[in-house]
Formats: C-alpha cells, structure tokens, sequence
C-alpha cells in the first residue's frame, strides 16, 4: 500500500505525517510526532480524553481520518500554554486542585478552552453542556466545574 | 491509502462513482476503523466543499454540521441537535452523515419523517430527490445507489405550526436514544414520528388519524393517543434496552410531546 504524505499545521508550526492506512490523527499525533498530551481511551468520540482543536473547532482526534487534514490548522492540549506559562483554563485549574488521575485532563483543557474562547462568563449549566463530550472516570466533576466557576467569575 | 480532498462536488461524485468511500464528519466511519470493521484505501473527503455546507431557508446541505443545526435550525430540529453527541460530535457530525450512516437511533430522523422531509440524491449522472420513506429500507440500509451521495435534505415549505423533538436514554448527555420522537401539530393536524423502535424512522399512522380529528384532546384522547402509539411501534429487545420498555416509553414520550404542543 502507497503512503500518503500530509502536510498541516501543529501548534503553530508546519508539521508533515506519513500515513499509510486510515489511522486516526491521534494515532498520528501520539505515535509519530511525539505530542502524548491527547490521550487514547475509548476510540469512539465517547471520553473526549482526544479533544484537540481542528481549524478552529473542538474535535475528537480520535475520529479525524488523518489523511483528511492536509492544509489544516490543529492545536493539541501541547498548544495550550504559552511556553511555560499556563493559560487561564490550565490556570484555574491548577488553582482548584482539579485534578485527579490526570488522563481527562488534557481533553478537559482543550474543550474548556474553547468554551472560554467563545463565552468568558459561562453559567455552571453552560460549563457542565460544554463539557458533556469529556468524561471523567475518577468522577472529580465537582473541583473541574469549581475550577470554572472561579474563572468565570474573575475573567 | 489516497485520500480525495475535492472542494467541488462534482469531483467528489466521479470519486465517489469510481468507489471511493465517502468521509464527511468522520463520527460514524472512524469508530469502524478504529475497531478494525473498516479498512478503506480509497477516501473521499467531503470537509472541503463549500456546495453542501450551504443551509437557506428550507434546503440543508449534506454537510451542515450539527452544531449549526442546534444554532440555526428549526424549533424541533434543533432540540434534536442539541442531543447528538457532545460539542466534539456535533462539531464534526453532518445531517448528511447521520443519514447516510441510518441507524434506527439516528436523533435527525424524526423530525425529517415527521414534517415528510425530501432527500436530495446525487451522482455523476445527476439528481434525484426522493421521500424520507423511500430512503430508509433497513437497519442501517438506505437506497442510495453505490455511486451516490446525498447533496441536502429539503424540508417541506412550511412546517407545522408547533412540533417538539424529545429523546430518552439512560443519561442527559453523550446518549444514543432509547427512543427518540417528533411530534408535530397544525391547527388540528397532528403528526407523529419515532426513533430508535422499528428498523427505520416510522409515523404512527393510526394515533395520527385518531388525534387529529379531534380538535381540544381531553385527558381521555390523550390516553388512547398514548396507546395507539404504543400500540403502533415494532421495538425491538437489544443491549440498550427491552421492547416493553421502548414501548412503554414511546407512548409517554409522544403524548408529553403532544401536550407542548397543545400548550
């Protein structure tokens, strides 16, 4: 089988993958280009622990074709912070301690990242509806939906 | 492994006529590849095409995604976008894709089947529109011919007065329906239309006849409403769920629907 050359844009910068079969683009980002920041659990758009940024939009990395990204702007949880300086969202929930096992939490940034982007003063309901797509199994729900809380109220 | 990436559709129907396997938001086809039930080495992307991302008035391209539904689409159409998925799904997901993918579950499907929604169908040879009926055949099975792709979904030029999407299933979020139903009501004409309890999206057709002649339901009418849709549906006993309880659930469901409408 031929392989497939994409080019695209990771965190900023031109990235390009090798992809022989349908793999996922979390298969390519963890596998190839190092970023294990987007976690792989459920493989079906269910835990969001794969959330990532494609041109613009919360994805499932998970259930991106990566031979369908070519041309694409796509930033992982890695593409978060600002070097070392954390963004608001990792910020906040640094702050409330939001954090159990760890695995959700890449996903959990991602997505309320977005959230924040869109709505700066989201209500606990519009937290709790942008997060329905990530899934926590340590069920810490209360400190993730605290620690927005706290950011809503103070961006 | 060639992936098409075409930004006209008329590049993505030779494709797909020369049997490529079409991708729109990914949500359906990658979990099959995931869990190894697809292996396709010929892909055509359908992200790129600005033609079926288009939704004016009553005409919604293929490749509208969900949250636009949820954002700008009608009353019960929209209540039923909210429920697909979580934001991830119905960023990507496409009114196209959960069409052509046609799981009894599909959330889209009712209200289509209730307001008697149009399929537009296309291929290299050209388009065809047809009733939501005749696209769905089976579980899974439409009748789309294998070179073609669905261009929009064409809703009828004006729709119901009132109508009401409600869904049930074991949590608020990220759920696929243990049933899920459209009720619509225009004056005195009522319809009603189901998900998740026959192989494809059905009407109960008897409870329909029977509300609508009546003008101001009484608890009474509404009881036998409850029944005859109870009574109508062919649920099935699987891993989410018994026949008893879907048809339990679809009686309750379409009066509660049909009282907001009548509110």
């Amino acid at each position: 089988m031929s392989a497939l050359i994409i080019n695209f844009t990771l965190n900023g910068e031109p990235a390009n993958a090798r992809v022989l079969a349908p793999l996922s683009l979390l298969d390519v980002l963890r596998d190839q280009l190092e970023l294990p920041g987007s976690k792989n659990a459920c493989e079906q758009g269910e835990c969001g622990s794969c959330s990532v940024m494609l041109d613009d939009e919360l994805v499932c990395s998970c259930l991106v074709m990566a031979g369908d990204i070519e041309g694409s702007r796509v930033t992982t949880v890695e593409g978060m912070a600002n070097g070392r300086v954390l963004n608001a969202v990792q910020q906040a929930m640094h702050e409330a301690g939001a954090v159990q096992c760890g695995f959700c939490t890449p996903g959990i940034v991602v997505a309320a990242t977005d959230l924040f982007e869109a709505n700066p003063k989201p209500t606990t309901d519009e937290i709790k509806e942008a997060l329905a797509g990530n899934i926590c199994r340590c069920t810490g729900y209360g400190a993730i939906i605290r620690a927005f809380e706290d950011l809503a109220g103070t961006t | 492994m060639n992936v098409h990436h075409p930004t006209t559709f008329d590049e993505a129907l030779a494709a797909k006529a020369a049997g490529a396997v079409p991708l729109a938001g990914g949500t359906d086809l990658m979990v099959e590849v995931n869990f190894g039930h697809a292996r396709p080495t010929e892909v055509v992307s359908l992200r790129r095409i600005d033609e079926v991302k288009e939704f004016e008035g009553r005409r919604i391209g293929s490749g509208v995604s969900w949250r636009r539904i949820e954002n700008h689409g009608p009353r019960a159409l929209a209540q039923a976008a909210r429920t697909v998925g979580s934001p991830q799904i119905r960023n990507a997901g496409t009114i196209g894709g959960n069409l052509a993918t046609a799981s009894p579950a599909g959330d889209g499907h009712p209200f289509l089947a209730a307001v008697d929604a149009q399929i537009e169908l296309a291929s290299v040879d050209g388009r065809r529109t047809i009733p939501w009926d005749e696209f769905f055949v089976g579980v899974k099975k439409t009748s789309m011919a294998d070179d073609e792709l669905i261009s929009a979904v064409v809703l009828p030029d004006s729709l119901p007065e009132r109508h009401e999407f409600g869904k049930i299933g074991v949590r608020n979020a990220m759920v696929i329906s243990t049933v899920c139903a459209v009720v619509t009501r225009d004056d005195q004409r009522t319809t009603v239309a189901l998900g998740s309890v026959a192989p494809t999206p059905m009407r109960a057709r008897r409870a329909e006849e029977m509300i609508s002649a009546v003008s101001n339901p009484s608890d009474k009418d509404l009881a036998e409403f409850q029944r005859l849709v109870s009574d109508e549906v062919r649920p099935i006993t699987d891993h989410r769920s018994t026949e008893e309880y879907r048809r339990h659930a679809a009686g309750v469901l379409s009066r509660r629907l049909l009282e907001r409408c009548l509110r």
